[in-house]
């Protein structure tokens, strides 16, 4: 039994900290919330390719670290915890891993290096406006190479060089994925104002760009699924690392702010109300831990691992995020204090791949699947 | 990462399995032990069960081979525990003797007391309770008020202990007194073991809503304990009770059911007025709440058996464990209720599903969630010795305990 991570990715965990403590600072993510022309920090996404942090998964052949998925979790954790304003997770947890997973030869050739150095950024776009995105609502299609329609919100849609877009064809079968290169002139673009704008999203309008397939025709969604399965369990290490930094805030100042005399964490309603942050959280962890090993091992139980983990981490990091406005009192709710880039974080991870409702249902799903009942529960013998 | 044993935890464990497949039976849906916690046919079985594991060398795993334990590690400990768990084993007798007794007296006894009880308690020829709590001291374990005086090479013990599990089958017990109330609370405090048969005991056992007496009050009137029976020294009971607590807050690891399989079963048996209740949205977001705090709990569980394989102390994970657990099965609890509907409030055993685990569970579930640390305990301790919050303004720590406020 070995449920840790192991000396080099402590040592790897270190070096993110440290990089982005000195480079994902409070003042580098207020100037991409602040700025509504500045999408990203380019800087820090430059540094974090330099480091080699974008291709740590992404196998040495297409120019990547070749390291497991437990090496991406690890910083993942990190990019929550300092709420790193990058297209870091459209760019990994979503193009870089449908293209391994479903890509063709040239085309993981075609892309995976330039991703891997962090030239160019690829994103996923699946959701069609407000509801829930599924197959049978898509209108966005393609006819002879040639895609039309309109894809909102995308993360990281007004900065990536191509999209992954599910789509439906004219056959009228299910739909299938595309890659399409964003920077023609049948595809225009524009950001859309989301509940937190130090991630950039945007809305984007297909008018004939030429769409290449991914994968096999009428498998879009089972892909998508399956991307977003293994984007849950590294987005779960980003709402754990959340999380854990509004606890941290939280205990800091509640140590420090004295009120009727004493110091505000002395009161048991500020102590119980941290000490439930700190046990959803490390349930939460304990999910996400589990999750990585599912994702080095590709183990079966991958999707529940995964539902588990985004249902464990979104609670949590909501909770988190709130509780520790709560415990800032006024201060909490001021632009000044940081509290609100965390609320608004929490809230936007947990609905990025789908709502809570929709990961609890398929939680329950995928247990269903797997566990036969127990015909004697009625104690019948 | 790895979920897998090592070579050598995989060789432990599979010895442990044999070796219980030849000496118990193996738990099969819908079966349970013979005995039921509070039948007085259980003791004399639960002492047998651990003589046979001393005689097959289970006993005392981590323990060293001098007082009768095998001199292996605290994770084989856990391994056979795990094992075990899958047998139809006699209930929780022993806990409070291995847990907590064992440990404290080999910390704090002599070396003849070690030769001379140890080994027996785990040849199961000895059952311990713990007189720690009392009327005026339970979560505030150092207001107690139990009086020890110093008579030649006695101490003369007078008050009332409560919520004392066992205590009307124990044979030994370990008692925490105040010598000193003129000191302050955790400074006056002074910690002995002696038999439970000395003149001077009474037991009265103490009901439950569950309608069993796991817990007894016990009253000592001019009880003599001699003072070769003091555990650290006079005036150090404090520091010897913390390291009997320490050893509770590890020991435990199985909870009792339902759990999220249970409910799991009893959800997919259950048809709504409009189709089957796992169909339910709000059934099923019931479901995920409960599976990621099992499967949470279970995973901290292995985050554990890490720490202790590599030698490790293990940090606040029982507190996170216990605090969740109970308060889920009381959740679950009312809810399968809930599925049985207007049924639901049936008790009869040959009526209510599981022999009626729900409507047990939710008389017992109360009671897990204030016994070995209540939830507000628990979440003091989280607060304290995880998140380094400054402990509550305490008025009782310095003035001399005679002096405290009691309310009464």
């Amino acid at each position: 039994m070995n449920f840790d991570f192991s000396e080099e990715q402590y040592l790897l965990r270190d070096q993110a900290k440290r990089f982005l403590g000195d480079r994902s600072t409070s003042a580098a993510v207020r100037a991409v919330l602040e700025d509504d022309a500045v999408s990203f920090d380019e800087g820090l996404w430059r540094g974090m390719a330099e480091l080699g942090w974008i291709g740590t998964a992404i196998p040495e052949e297409y120019g990547g670290a070749g390291l497991s998925g437990e090496d991406l979790c690890v910083i993942a954790e990190e990019l929550g915890r300092s709420l790193a304003p990058t297209p870091f997770s459209s760019s990994v947890y979503m193009a870089a891993e449908a293209l391994l997973m479903t890509g063709s030869e040239d085309q993981k050739q075609e892309y995976l290096p330039a991703l891997a150095m962090g030239e160019r950024i690829g994103c996923m776009a699946v959701a069609e406006g407000i509801g829930l995105a599924d197959p049978a609502s898509a209108k966005t299609h393609v006819r002879a190479g040639l895609i039309e329609g309109m894809k909102v919100p995308v993360a990281d849609g007004d900065v990536a060089d191509f999209a992954i877009v599910l789509a439906n064809t004219a056959s009228g079968s299910d739909p299938s994925l595309f890659l399409v290169d964003l920077d023609g002139d049948e595809v225009s673009r524009k950001p859309v104002e989301m509940i937190d704008p130090t991630r950039s999203h945007a809305e984007i309008t297909f008018a004939g760009a030429a769409a290449k397939p991914l994968g096999e025709p009428g498998q879009g969604w089972m892909i998508t699924r399956a991307v977003f399965d293994r984007a849950a369990i590294l987005m779960a290490f980003e709402q754990v690392g959340g999380a854990q930094a509004c606890l941290d805030m939280a205990a800091e100042y509640a140590r420090n702010r004295f009120a009727f005399g004493r110091a505000i964490g002395s009161y048991q309603a500020i102590k119980h109300k941290l000490a439930d942050i700190y046990v959803a959280t490390e349930l939460a962890r304990a999910n996400a831990y589990y999750g990585a090993w599912a994702l080095a091992v590709d183990a079966p139980d991958l999707p529940t691992a995964a539902a588990a983990a985004r249902v464990a981490a979104s609670e949590a990091y909501n909770l988190a995020a709130r509780e520790n406005i709560q415990t800032h009192g006024g201060m909490g709710f001021t632009w000044e204090f940081d509290c609100h880039l965390y609320y608004r974080r929490a809230k936007l991870l947990s609905l990025a791949l789908g709502g809570e409702r929709l990961w609890k249902d398929r939680l329950v799903s995928q247990l269903e699947a797997s566990n036969s009942i127990n015909k004697n529960s009625w104690g019948e013998e | 990462m790895d979920f897998n044993d090592t070579a050598q935890e995989a060789e432990f464990r599979a010895k442990a399995r044999a070796w219980l497949g030849n000496n118990a039976e193996r738990k099969a849906p819908g079966k349970v032990y013979k005995h039921k916690r509070g039948e007085p046919e259980l003791i004399p079985a639960a002492r047998a069960w651990e003589a046979r594991k001393f005689e097959g060398g289970f006993a005392g795993i981590a323990l060293p081979r001098e007082y009768g334990g095998r001199g292996e590690t605290r994770l084989q400990q856990i391994i056979f525990a795990e094992e075990e768990a899958n047998f139809l084993i006699p209930p929780a007798v022993f806990s409070i003797s291995h847990g907590m007794a064992v440990p404290t007296m080999l910390t704090y006894a002599t070396e003849e007391q070690k030769q001379r009880y140890v080994p027996a308690t785990l040849r199961g020829d000895e059952i311990w309770c713990q007189l720690f709590s009392e009327p005026a001291g339970g979560s505030d374990l150092a207001g107690l008020r139990t009086r020890s005086v110093r008579d030649g090479d006695d101490w003369v013990i007078n008050g009332q202990k409560i919520w004392t599990s066992g205590a009307h089958y124990a044979d030994m017990a370990i008692l925490v007194t105040r010598s000193d109330p003129e000191a302050p609370k955790h400074k006056g405090l002074t910690y002995f073991f002696f038999d439970m048969k000395s003149p001077g005991i009474e037991v009265r056992p103490i009901r439950q809503i569950s309608g069993y007496a796991n817990f007894n009050e016990v009253f000592m009137t001019d009880l003599r304990i001699p003072d070769s029976q003091r555990l650290g020294d006079v005036g150090q009971g404090w520091q010897v009770a913390i390291t009997t607590l320490m050893n509770e807050r590890v020991s435990s690891g199985v909870r009792p059911p339902p759990d999220f399989d249970d409910i799991f079963d009893l959800v997919r048996m259950t048809e709504f007025e409009n189709g089957p209740a796992i169909a339910d949205g709000a059934v099923r977001e019931k479901l995920a709440d409960w599976y990621i705090k099992a499967q949470g709990v279970k995973l901290i569980r292995a985050r554990l058996m890490t720490a202790l394989s590599r030698g490790e102390r293990p940090g606040p994970e029982n507190s996170i464990s216990k605090l969740v657990s109970s308060f889920r099965r009381q959740e679950i609890a009312h809810f399968g209720m809930d599925l049985l509907d207007m049924g639901g409030g049936m008790t009869d055993p040959e009526k209510a599903p599981m022999r009626a685990m729900y409507q047990q569970a939710l008389l017992d579930a109360p009671g897990g969630r204030i016994a070995a640390g209540s939830d507000e305990i628990l979440r003091n301790i989280i607060s304290e010795r995880v998140l380094g919050l400054p402990p509550d303004i305490r008025v009782d720590k310095e003035l001399p305990f005679d002096q405290l406020p009691s309310g009464s």
